[in-house]
């Protein structure tokens, strides 16, 4: 009998370190059997902390929300009296418990071992045939052939823009240079995405598999990880499976017995969204600013310190073995006819279930958000889902038929991104949204190029003096037009996808914009200076509003309804949040 | 700073590799909290680093800091998630109490408070981390709770 907690960095937060601690204690106890392991995230963040009970038999059962103060009646009643514990049980794999269907509609390729396996552990890898597609690559010893399996395999690359990896990888090796250098790009800077993040905690030997891999058909001998500092999990567990791979011989001088010299570097990255860029990410690398260039000459040709250079993203990595030992045909009959394979979602914002998922290509809005993560939290109204953070786009809900490949939403005007999905229900104001997300890109603009750095400055201004309750006659046009040049004049990604959020969210949700400008009022009841606060006669005078009021505007007699002075308030809230009854209303 | 222990860039194991200036800040800060003008001059000195470039890559980056922080970094998440689940509640919560703005430090220099893009945790927006632990799920009240905790204990990590 084996236990296993999830600890990535969603379950560690939610207590699973405790978890732990309080199981290892009890087995040094010595009273209960059993042996303990720790593991990655399978992806149910809402269930964290999360235990997995793996039976000799090789059954599994899972039980969520196993705090520490939970593991004595686990003990007892699961692994002593071999009872299941019905109302924690989250998934078994006879077929029981509530939340079979999440998992039932995933298929999973990048996140095969996520959840399976000891991240810290090369023998656990091994045993899930970790390393089995480099030996097979190295054994075959053509690149050419291996190339054109991954071009046959219709792999694109998963951090958002979708470039074919094999052609990226042919490009590359045909270059002219003696030295070559492969980058995974692990700087996952958009709000609302932590796929790249789960991978490297739960499962890192797969990336740097799907690394070397990339080095020996593109003959590169040198790799850097780019990995964000704000994830100091995944580094310290890259840090672990370097160290292994290196002492196994899966890395270094001599890969695997057969000639391939194959260096990695971590590098860690320091703070700056645009860094996600390529041309910026290789200049912050080469320990420069941050700040992208043109392109061409592509990274293909003249990369890192002027070397061919082919930068992919955590994602595509993690697909490469699978696709080296399934073949590309069973990587290609997945998906639609541009987009093969899968894709992982992070799911976060109004859903029931939050976390990750991983989804054959193909399957619609509604799928995910209602089948596989249970629809809206409080059954709230469904509005619109947010892909691809601020360089994406809202799909509103009456299009959440629409597929997940990369052409058809790119048609919405949102893009696939890199994974990040935002449920939101009737409750977000839409142009706040996008004043945040216009925030966000405005503080990221490097400020190399014009159009960027003061094209987003002025649609910040402009979103701003809305949800502030000044919005003038012409402002949506404006904002349009802005948004219009920012697009077609930026020099890097993060300039013409800046303005996808104002775009989709005028195109969509037009409406909203010209309640807050010619109504001055906020639908959604989120833009406080907008809102109008009344007291109704069901108060039953308690004055604990008049108590909380920093501007006195509430007055009032105990047992008698109060009375709000409209001059005086400043639509901070307060009194609505401590209302015990309801009665003060907000539109 | 009151003890300036001088580094040898040099010897540390990333000198002389190309592109070494970033790790060297971030060693710097990782010593001292913050970039010290001690530090700059130093990795000038010894690197031949232009005092400029080492300002510039130091200004551009959001992870380095010019000046000291408090005991306990607070990092309040303003991903899209916190932010649609309430992060600005949660940031005003802390400022009341603690009676700072954001990317303020408190009096006692027990606290400082800063607002990050994105931790990476949505699924348990929102989200502040504290140090190095995270705490999620978090309303108002429960914040507060927290930061009675580190206030208590008075020291670095408290679970």
């Amino acid at each position: 009998m084996k236990i296993l907690v999830g600890l990535g960095t969603c379950g560690i937060a939610a207590g699973a370190e405790r978890t732990y601690e309080a199981l290892a204690k009890s087995q040094a106890a010595g009273t209960v059997p059993f042996e303990l392991d720790k593991t990655g995230c399978i992806g149910m963040c809402y269930r964290e902390p999360l235990v997995e009970i793996r039976s000799d038999d090789g059954s599994r059962i899972q039980y969520g929300n196993v705090s520490a103060d939970k593991v004595e009646k686990l003990l007892s009643e699961h692994i002593l009296q071999g009872k299941t514990i019905d109302e924690w049980l989250v998934w078994a794999d006879d077929g029981r418990g509530s939340e079979r269907a999440y998992f039932s509609h995933q298929t999973r390729i990048v996140l095969r071992n996520c959840g399976k396996i000891n991240p810290e552990s090369l023998e656990d890898y091994l045993a899930a045939d970790g390393y089995k597609a480099l030996r097979q690559v190295l054994d075959q010893n053509d690149p050419d052939a291996l190339i054109a399996s991954i071009v046959d395999s219709g792999l694109r690359g998963r951090g958002g823009a979708g470039f074919l990896t094999g052609m990226k990888w042919r490009f590359t090796r045909l270059a002219e240079g003696d030295r070559k250098f492969i980058i995974c790009n692990a700087d996952e800077g958009d709000p609302g995405a932590f796929m790249d993040r789960s991978v490297l905690e739960s499962d890192p030997h797969s990336v740097l598999e799907g690394m070397v891999i990339a080095a020996f058909a593109i003959g590169a001998n040198d790799g850097y990880i780019y990995v964000r500092a704000e994830y100091p999990k995944a580094i310290e567990r890259l840090n672990i499976a370097v160290a292994q791979a290196e002492a196994a011989g899966f890395l270094g001088d001599d890969v695997c017995g057969k000639g391939f010299s194959f260096h990695v570097k971590l590098k860690e990255g320091a703070g700056a969204f645009v860094c996600g860029e390529e041309t910026a990410l290789m200049a912050s690398i080469e320990g420069k600013r941050g700040m992208p260039r043109m392109r061409p000459p592509f990274p293909a040709t003249k990369g890192l310190w002027d070397c061919p250079t082919s930068i992919n993203n955590v994602e595509t990595f993690a697909n490469v073995p699978w696709i080296v030992l399934n073949g590309a045909q069973a990587f290609a009959a997945i998906g639609t006819a541009n987009s093969k394979g899968t894709k992982v979602f992070a799911m976060a914002g109004k859903i029931k279930r939050g976390g990750l998922v991983e989804v054959p290509m193909g399957i619609s809005i509604r799928d995910i958000v209602f089948d596989v993560c249970g629809g809206i939290k409080k059954d709230k109204k469904f509005k619109t889902v947010q892909m691809g953070g601020p360089s994406g786009g809202f799909i509103p809900a009456e299009l959440q038929d629409t597929v997940i490949d990369y052409e058809s939403i790119n048609k919405t005007g949102a893009i696939m991104g890199s994974g990040g999905l935002v449920v939101m229900d009737d409750t977000t104001c839409m142009v706040d949204v996008t004043r945040f997300f216009l925030e966000f890109t405005q503080r990221e603009s490097c400020g190399k190029c014009t159009f960027c750095r003061v094209g987003t400055k002025r649609m910040l201004e402009v979103l701003t003096r809305i949800c502030d309750g000044n919005g003038r006659e012409g402002d949506i046009e404006l904002l349009e037009q802005l948004a219009v040049l920012t697009k077609n004049t930026s020099l890097c990604g993060l300039g013409t996808t800046a303005p996808n959020p104002v775009l989709t969210a005028i195109k969509y949700f037009r409406s909203e914009f010209e309640a807050h400008i010619t109504n001055r009022r906020c639908p959604a009841h989120q833009c406080k200076p907008l809102l109008t606060y009344t007291i109704l006669d069901s108060c039953v005078g308690c004055l604990l509003c008049a108590k909380v009021c920093p501007t006195k505007a509430i007055t009032g007699e105990l047992k008698k309804v109060h009375v709000l002075d409209q001059s005086k308030c400043t639509h901070c809230g307060e009194c609505h949040k401590v209302c015990r009854v309801d009665a003060i209303a907000v539109y | 700073m009151s003890e300036h222990r001088k580094f040898d860039f040099k010897k540390q194991h990333f000198a002389g590799e190309e592109g070494h200036l970033i790790p060297l800040l971030q060693r710097a800060q990782e010593t001292d909290g913050y970039i010290t003008r001690e530090r700059i001059v130093e990795i000038h000195k010894q690197c031949g680093i232009p005092l400029a470039q080492i300002y510039g890559v130091a200004t551009f980056y959001a992870q380095f800091r010019l000046h000291p922080i408090g005991k306990n970094l607070i990092r309040v998440c303003h991903g899209t998630a916190c932010h649609v689940s309430g992060a600005n509640d949660i940031t005003k919560a802390i400022e009341d109490t603690l009676g700072v703005c954001n990317g303020e430090t408190t009096p006692d220099r027990l606290f400082t408070i800063e607002t990050v893009s994105c931790l990476g945790c949505c699924s348990l927006a929102p989200v502040i981390m504290i140090n190095h632990s995270t705490h999620g799920n978090l309303t108002e009240k429960e914040v507060k709770k927290v930061l009675k905790q580190y206030q208590k204990a008075d020291i670095g990590e408290v679970q």
